[in-house]
């Protein structure tokens, strides 16, 4: 690459300085932020409904509640309402300040913002009425709805790259890497995912296996990994640690990362040599995950303490953990021997959770906290972020653990030839303990709620500023 | 420094359509021309309206369709081949198992009234299950019109007053659901069974547990009541009292009560449907067992029908059975 890790040395986009008063980027993150947290409240809204059906399957059995259409609402609404947004909105921000300098199109950025809001809008009501072609897992909008989505990709990544290129600075500061790709990639991905030609029987299960994996892993994963090498210097208030690892993780990431989708349809009739790519770079993932994990962390040392004390460094301190232990979960799972107990398994359903809630949505959390009281110059209560870190935090540990124990169990149920009926009934309990942790992890979103409503229109909490003093001024 | 700018993000952008053309669109390009394997037909009209119902209320996201070369996995029949798929777009593998996989259920459960029982109310014939009922696939109406029948739903779970009538889209699923059937590959081992969930009997019971010889056989009694409700009960219920017009009742069966055991012998090996049963004709259709069902299997349930619910019937032995197996259909 033209672009070697020295030229890019810290200092030039130094993210710990400070920009001028921005209104209107401010309202526009206040915008994402409002509208990601509606679609959190709705689409684990959804979630807690579907982890009640476990125990009581007749509750609300009717058409328009049935299990099979609500679990994709609640699976594409978090991801492409929730999670999407939200991160999009952290993006602006750290896209516009990371560059010194001024969002290129403010409209181009409400467009993209209507147009996620559409697509999230028609998704869920065609989803509800049965436009569900095949189930194929994250993307089974109906096709002309997911074109409204690579349009607003479309959009902002105009909107991003047409901002970094009236960039003050030479360099372009690290986290612009990730965000920028994860869009370019993700474009990518939502094409090859439209186009019919090739999508015929068992060439459509391998593009399943590529989308399935690539959505996350190119699009969530990058987003919030810019997002974290913006917010933690900026949290602590010093530079990163290694710009030269960062760098090394966006490229392993990017060599790695999509050649493991295969990984969902091992012992399927897929070619064996796919599947063992898949393997192969499932564990060559260890590669950027270590790499970026170590650096996050490196980049806190010393200032662990902080984390009790800073709640905004607290949700990204658990996002850091549960990027590095649930890829290097995902990573033993793609072993063959792992496979034959796991797969089909309700631990898939927790290992889903610890990545898309441990990591992306703390991450995106962490983030706001960070983030949008800066922008908007109010804050929200110490209490509040703390109900809502540990709420948050218990629940999605019981959930996980749970499904983990259970999966476990219920794999080992198949492989030891019971009866089906004896792996549903062993179940019970740990999809009871499953809905115990949904119940916080729901309340603890109306909390976030509530803090939202204090960082935008409500008045602003007693939180300290989200960035620490530096350790010169600690020490 | 535009140049940096296009050089990281066109580099990036560039590397990555290389690796997906690679490993995602130039396989899947190659893998759809995949040829249909031998007996692997498209679905009918009907069928694939079923197909489109089965997505549309999202049974895939419970249950698989896909057959992987596992121990475990056997009892839903052979290995999938890549030539099962040939047909299969949208494609229907399915992640996730709180259901069994469906790949066989043609096979295992090939019933339409077994199939309807269940869709309208899974309870009704396996009380542990979390399946979501489907009652609005289903009409409830006072008197049954011409060319419909109704569904036998046993009295505790039928609506108080009416007769359950599938509805067009019912009927659509239930015949996609019979149309999963795995064709056979000569040279492709079956694996010993095609059946369901409710097939998967313990391995231990494969082995002959207790002795075998005529003389001294024992049956096993714990054995035989865990083999039936493993692959009969769902029909003919743990209480032996089956569903009144759809699955016949074992207690008193003259079948069960006989002293030659024939018949009850053959229907479980080979399966039944249409017979007159104690005056009745039922609507259902007997599951056949003697491909998942070893000899001392099928002799300790026969044995646990014979002496259970009131029936107090002559013991059959393995002998029996192998001898009425060896005569074939
Ligand atoms: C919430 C998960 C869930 C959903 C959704 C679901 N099922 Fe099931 N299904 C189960 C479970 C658990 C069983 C095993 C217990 C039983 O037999 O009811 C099962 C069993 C079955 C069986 C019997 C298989 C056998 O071999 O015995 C069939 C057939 C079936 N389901 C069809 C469907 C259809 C058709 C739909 C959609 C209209 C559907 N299921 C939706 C969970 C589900
Ligand atoms: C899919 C539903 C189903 C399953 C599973 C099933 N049966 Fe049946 N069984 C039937 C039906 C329907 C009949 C009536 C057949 C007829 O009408 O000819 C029947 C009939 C019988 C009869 C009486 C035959 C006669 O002529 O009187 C016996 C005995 C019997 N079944 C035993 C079993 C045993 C043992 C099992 C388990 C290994 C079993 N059934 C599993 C549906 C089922
Ligand atoms: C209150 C919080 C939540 C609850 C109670 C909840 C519950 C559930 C339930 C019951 C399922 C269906 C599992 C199954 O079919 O067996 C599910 C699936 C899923 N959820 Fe959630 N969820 C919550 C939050 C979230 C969030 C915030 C995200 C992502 C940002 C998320 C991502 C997913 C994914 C990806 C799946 C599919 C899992 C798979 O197929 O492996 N969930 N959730």
């Amino acid at each position: 690459m033209a672009v070697t890790a020295q030229a890019l040395g810290a200092s030039a986009m130094d993210p710990t300085r400070t920009g001028g008063d921005d209104r209107a980027l401010a309202s526009l993150f206040k915008a994402y932020t409002v509208s990601a947290t509606f679609w959190l409240v709705f689409g684990t809204a959804v979630g807690l409904l579907l982890a009640f059906k476990f125990g009581a399957p007749d509750f609300w059995a009717e058409k328009y509640l049935t299990f099979g259409r609500l679990r994709p609402i609640h699976t594409n609404d978090v991801f492409y309402g929730w999670a999407s947004i939200a991160l999009v909105g952290c993006a602006y921000y750290v896209t516009v300040r990371s560059c010194g300098t001024q969002l290129y199109s403010i409209l181009l950025a409400r467009i993209g913002l209507w147009l996620f809001n559409i697509a999230a809008i028609a998704g869920t009501i065609a989803l509800d009425l049965g436009y569900n072609w095949g189930d194929l897992e994250y993307r089974e909008w109906p096709w002309p709805i997911r074109l409204v989505f690579l349009a607003a990709l479309v959009v902002t990544v105009w909107n991003l790259l047409a901002t970094i290129a009236r960039r003050e600075s030479k360099d372009i500061y690290l986290s612009n890497w990730y965000i920028v790709g994860g869009f370019l990639w993700t474009c990518v991905i939502c094409v090859v995912a439209i186009l019919p030609w090739y999508q015929k029987g068992l060439g459509q299960v391998a593009i399943s296996g590529y989308f399935m994996h690539n959505a996350v892993g190119m699009w969530f994963t990058p987003l919030a990994l810019g997002l974290f090498y913006y917010a933690i210097p900026k949290v602590l208030n010093r530079p990163i640690y290694s710009y030269a690892l960062g760098v090394l993780a966006f490229w392993t990431n990017l060599v790695f990362y999509p050649m493991l989708g295969g990984h969902h349809f091992l012992f399927s009739p897929l070619p064996w040599w796919l599947q063992t790519t898949a393997i192969i770079c499932s564990v060559g993932m260890l590669v950027p995950v270590l790499g970026g994990g170590a650096n996050y962390l490196l980049t806190m040392r010393g200032r662990y303490h902080g984390r009790i004390e800073s709640y905004p460094l607290a949700f990204l301190f658990v996002g850091v953990i549960c990027y590095v232990f649930g890829s290097m979960q995902g990573t033993v799972e793609a072993l063959r021997s792992m496979q034959a107990i796991w797969h089909f398994s309700d631990f898939t359903v927790g290992h889903s959770h610890f990545t898309m809630y441990g990591f992306v949505t703390f991450a995106a959390w962490g983030g706001i906290y960070a983030l949008l009281p800066l922008a908007t110059g109010k804050r929200p209560g110490s209490l509040g972020m703390s109900v809502h870190f540990w709420l948050a935090l218990t629940g999605v540990a019981i959930y996980v653990i749970a499904l983990s124990i259970g999966g476990t169990v219920q794999g080992l149920d198949w492989v030891h030839d019971k009866p089906f009926i004896q792996s549903v009934i062993d179940m019970k309990p740990y999809y009871l303990w499953r809905g115990v942790g949904g119940i916080l992890m729901f309340l603890s979103h109306l909390v976030f709620v509530w803090n939202v409503w204090r960082m935008t229109a409500g008045k602003s909490g007693d939180a300290p500023s989200p960035i620490m003093e530096s350790e010169e001024a600690a020490a | 420094m535009k140049k940096a700018m296009w050089a990281i993000f066109g580099g990036a952008l560039l590397l990555y359509v290389v690796i997906v053309m690679a490993i995602a669109v130039g396989p899947a390009i190659d893998l759809a021309q995949t040829p249909p394997g031998p007996g692997v037909k498209p679905l009918t009209p009907l069928q694939a309206e079923g197909r489109q119902v089965f997505a549309s209320n999202g049974c895939d996201y419970c249950h698989t369709e896909q057959v992987r070369p596992l121990p475990e996995d056997k009892v839903f029949g052979r290995p999938s081949a890549p030539g099962d798929f040939a047909y299969v777009t949208p494609e229907m593998l399915g992640s996730e198992r709180t259901g069994p996989d469906l790949t066989n259920v043609g096979n295992a459960k090939p019933s339409d009234v077994w199939q309807y029982i269940h869709l309208y109310d899974p309870r009704a014939v396996e009380p542990a299950s979390i399946m979501p009922n489907f009652k609005f696939l289903f009409r409830v109406v006072d008197k049954v019109p011409a060319g419909d029948t109704a569904v036998p739903v046993p009295p505790a779970f039928a609506p108080k007053h009416g007769y359950v009538i599938p509805t067009q889209k019912a009927k659509a699923l239930v015949a996609y659901l019979l149309s999963l059937k795995q064709a056979p590959i000569p040279g492709y081992r079956m694996n010993g069974g095609m059946g369901g969930p409710t097939s998967a009997a313990a391995p231990a019971a494969s082995a002959p547990a207790t002795s075998a010889s005529a003389g001294g056989y024992v049956f096993d009694a714990a054995k035989g009541k865990s083999l039936f409700e493993a692959n009969c009960s769902a029909c003919h219920q743990s209480t032996g009292e089956g569903i009144p017009t759809a699955f016949p009742p074992l207690v008193g069966n003259p079948a069960v009560e006989a002293d030659d055991p024939t018949l009850q012998i053959e229907t479980i090996l080979h399966g039944a449907h249409g017979k007159v049963i104690s005056g009745k004709r039922y609507s259902g259709t007997m599951t056949a067992f003697a491909s998942q069902l070893n000899d001392t299997d099928i002799a300790n349930i026969a044995n646990y029908e014979r002496s259970s619910w009131g029936n107090h019937a002559k013991h059959v032995t393995p002998a029996e059975v192998a001898a009425e197996r060896a005569k074939g259909n």
